[in-house]
């Protein structure tokens, strides 16, 4: 369904990824794991299609179809989605009314009727457990870390992709939120593609992937099981340097 | 619908189609002294309205142009081409059926009648320089509310216009005030009685339709001790490529706890200087409330005042302004704390676009003898591209030290995260725009009734439109 080859992205002329190839079927769960710095953020927005980065060579399918030619709301309509390692603030933008302009836009034509919205938009919530005090605030603005990554997972939940970028979605959260943002990503899972960026074990305790990938400047350097995640906890990544 | 939509509609201005001019009478462009007389023996004004018409008038002659604001823009006015006075219905009417037509049409179509039903609690709708439609709810009358447009609040409440007439906007405030006391025609006379809550907000509309037309409508309102009223205003006008001139004064006075709210969302077109005078006096514990949102206009040039004169008043005063294309929002507040004890917030909000200019001008003064005073001032400016402009114009003057006064000021762009964050939720780069720019107002639009809010925002989305490439 994802399909990167040999890609190459600079920002304002310095090279942070540096020739990297990745496949992500349906179903399948990838987690990429890799020192500050290393370009795992980059990776997410350019595929999400940041403004910023510039692909300098190689392509990214999605679905069959070379993604240069979508724009970012596009590719969201197209079911991609990233849950963001820093999520922006839109003051005066409330929760609520945001989430249903959101699930119009992607869904389209399927998007539910107000009634049905605000069903699904309770179970989510109550899965979450996110008080329904969120909606009426502004969106991100004033959230804690952890706050912020719920939102992130209620959208993902609300906007139903077919491929999940989650950037260090787990960074933040606490024990129990760690396990109901777990249970979220989950429930997604078996119909679609998700790539997971984090930097402990403990997020894949509760998703199992079915590769762990290692991320060092800018390139893939070593592909395994859920077994390289655990050799990585205990022995960082000085091992994988050339 | 039977008013032709005119051709010379510029631009994506939903408002600015107009209507054929019938005038039923129609004085020559320009401006003198008989001119003035000409409008007050048209309205069988009594002597002593003709004589500050006419002192006013002589006032104006001598006051030279504001030396500050916008000059360039300000001495492109050309009093000698605007058309001081228009009537376009003989007389105002109680039932919309009666109204002629084509300024039916033109108000079916700005859904003044549909607010009326659903809403308001009582609406003028002016045309050119005059209210063609007035009605006021039954229950308001009863409980002795009066809201008549000012020609007809001059005629049958001389004794209570004599009392307040120019007490808080004196002609020789400004040229501008000058000149509307000269000219004046319609806007709105409210008076509430003792103890007397006006729950649903009274409207009123203005719409100039003529071209080269000047409107100079004159407002005020007076809320008796213990009393409240929200009234709204809105307007728009064709669009033309020649200029008109909309100079309004507004005074307000709140007596004793009374409180006095008075929204406006100004939608001119682009062809129109709005250069109004709007001051309010506050008497002991009363409040004075003004919401005021600049959409619209070429020039506008007008910042909302409050005298806090009573002990414990309050003044509150939330602007936004929009600056697009070639327009300049000249806007502010200003509030004197006269009295101890009182208290004012002032928010602004400036979006500019597309090279266009917004200023905030404010003064806020505490006299020596107003001790305990607290006031809170904060001024945001969102600038949508390099080309468009942002200033501030603060001043401050503090008579005493016991004042407890902050200012917050601020200038932000969007950012590319915000857009990218939008956008990847899939929403394109306008709307993503648009929410942004209705977010970023949103402390000005909650305070709007409903409907209000819903036609900014809307109005908002549109300006976002086809401006991003
Ligand atoms: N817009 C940008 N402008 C300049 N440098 C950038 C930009 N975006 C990323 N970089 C640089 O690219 C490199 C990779 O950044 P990236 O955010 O992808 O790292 P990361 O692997 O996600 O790190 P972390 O684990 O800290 O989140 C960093 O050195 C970063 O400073
Ligand atoms: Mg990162």
């Amino acid at each position: 369904m994802l399909s990167i080859e040999n890609l190459h992205v600079s920002v304002e002329d310095t090279e942070i990824i540096k020739g990297l190839s990745l496949k992500i079927n349906l179903g399948e769960v990838h987690a990429i794991m890799g020192r500050n710095g290393s370009g795992k953020s980059t990776l997410a927005s350019v595929v999400m299609g940041h403004p910023d980065y510039e692909v300098t060579s190689g392509t990214i399918m999605f679905k069959g179809q070379p993604l240069e030619e979508l724009e970012v709301y596009e590719r969201a309509r197209a079911g991609m989605f990233l849950s963001f390692q820093y999520p922006s603030s839109i003051p005066g933008v409330q929760v609520g009314t945001f989430l249903r302009k959101s699930v119009a836009a992607v869904r389209g034509e399927d998007a539910p009727s107000a009634r049905e919205f605000r069903k699904e938009l309770k179970a989510h919530m109550e899965a979450l457990e996110m008080d329904k005090s969120f909606l009426s605030r502004y969106v991100n603005d004033g959230f804690s870390g952890g706050e912020k990554k719920r939102l992130e997972i209620l959208q993902m939940l609300l906007l139903n992709p077919t491929l999940a970028l989650l950037d260090e979605t787990d960074s933040g959260l606490d024990i129990d939120a760690l396990r109901v943002v777990s249970d979220g990503i989950n429930s997604i899972t078996p119909t679609a593609g998700c790539l997971l960026i984090t930097h402990y074990q403990r997020l894949l305790d509760h998703v199992k992937p079915d590769f762990v990938h290692v991320m060092i400047d800018g390139k893939i350097v070593k592909t395994g099981g859920p077994e390289l995640a655990a050799e990585l906890e205990s022995k960082g990544y000085d091992w994988l340097e050339e | 619908m039977s008013g032709e939509i005119a051709r010379d509609v510029v631009g994506d201005y939903q408002y600015g189609f107009h209507d054929p001019e019938n005038a039923t009478i129609r004085f020559d462009k320009g401006l003198s002294e008989q001119v003035v007389i000409d409008i007050s023996e048209l309205k069988n004004e009594p002597k002593w309205m003709t004589d500050i018409r006419v002192k006013a008038y002589r006032r104006f002659m001598e006051m030279p142009m504001p030396t500050w604001g916008n000059c360039d823009m300000l001495n492109q006015i050309d009093f000698d081409a605007v058309t001081y006075f228009l009537r376009s219905s003989d007389k105002t009417e109680k039932d919309w059926d009666e109204v002629p037509d084509d300024i039916k049409n033109t108000f079916d179509r700005l859904g003044i009648p549909e607010a009326e039903q659903k809403w308001l609690g009582g609406v003028t709708a002016q045309y050119e320089s005059e209210a063609v439609y007035h009605s006021i709810r039954e229950d308001l009358e009863e409980q002795g509310v009066l809201f008549l447009d000012m020609d007809s609040g001059l005629k049958e409440y001389p004794e209570i216009v004599k009392q307040y007439f120019g007490t808080v906007i004196p002609a020789s405030d400004n040229k501008f005030s000058a000149l509307n006391t000269a000219v004046w025609s319609g806007g709105s006379f409210i008076y509430v009685p003792k103890g007397v809550h006006v729950e649903m907000p009274v409207q009123a509309y203005f719409r100039i339709n003529a071209k080269n037309m000047g409107q100079f409508e004159r407002t005020l309102i007076i809320a008796d001790e213990g009393s409240s009223i929200h009234y709204v205003e809105g307007c728009t006008a064709p669009t033309y490529s020649t200029e008109s001139l909309h100079s309004a004064v507004v005074e307000l006075i709140a007596m004793k706890g009374a409180k006095i709210r008075y929204s406006t969302v100004q939608n001119w077109s682009a062809n129109v200087y709005n250069l109004v005078t709007k001051r309010g006096v506050a008497h002991a514990d009363a409040t004075i409330e003004w919401v005021d949102g600049n959409i619209g206009s070429k020039l506008t040039m007008k910042y909302p005042a409050v005298l806090l004169k009573g002990e414990g008043a309050h003044a509150e005063v939330i602007s936004v302004a929009y600056a697009g294309k070639g327009q300049h929002q000249d806007a502010g507040a200003k509030v004197h704390h006269l009295a101890p004890n009182t208290t004012s917030n002032i928010l602004s909000k400036s979006i500019s676009k597309n090279g266009g200019r917004s200023s905030y001008r404010g003064m806020l003064q505490v006299t020596p003898k107003a001790h305990g005073c607290r006031s809170k001032v904060v001024c945001d400016a969102l600038m949508l591209d390099p080309d468009s402009q942002s200033d501030t114009y603060p001043t401050m003057e503090v008579g005493n030290s016991s004042a407890d006064l902050e200012h917050e000021a601020s200038v932000s762009k969007v950012s590319n995260d915000q857009l990218f964050y939008l956008m990847a939720r899939g929403h394109s780069e306008e709307e993503a725009m648009g929410m942004i720019v209705n977010g970023f107002f949103e402390p000005f639009t909650r305070e709007l009734p409903m409907e209000y809010a819903v036609e900014l925002n809307r109005l908002l989305e549109l300006e976002m439109e086809g401006a991003i490439g």
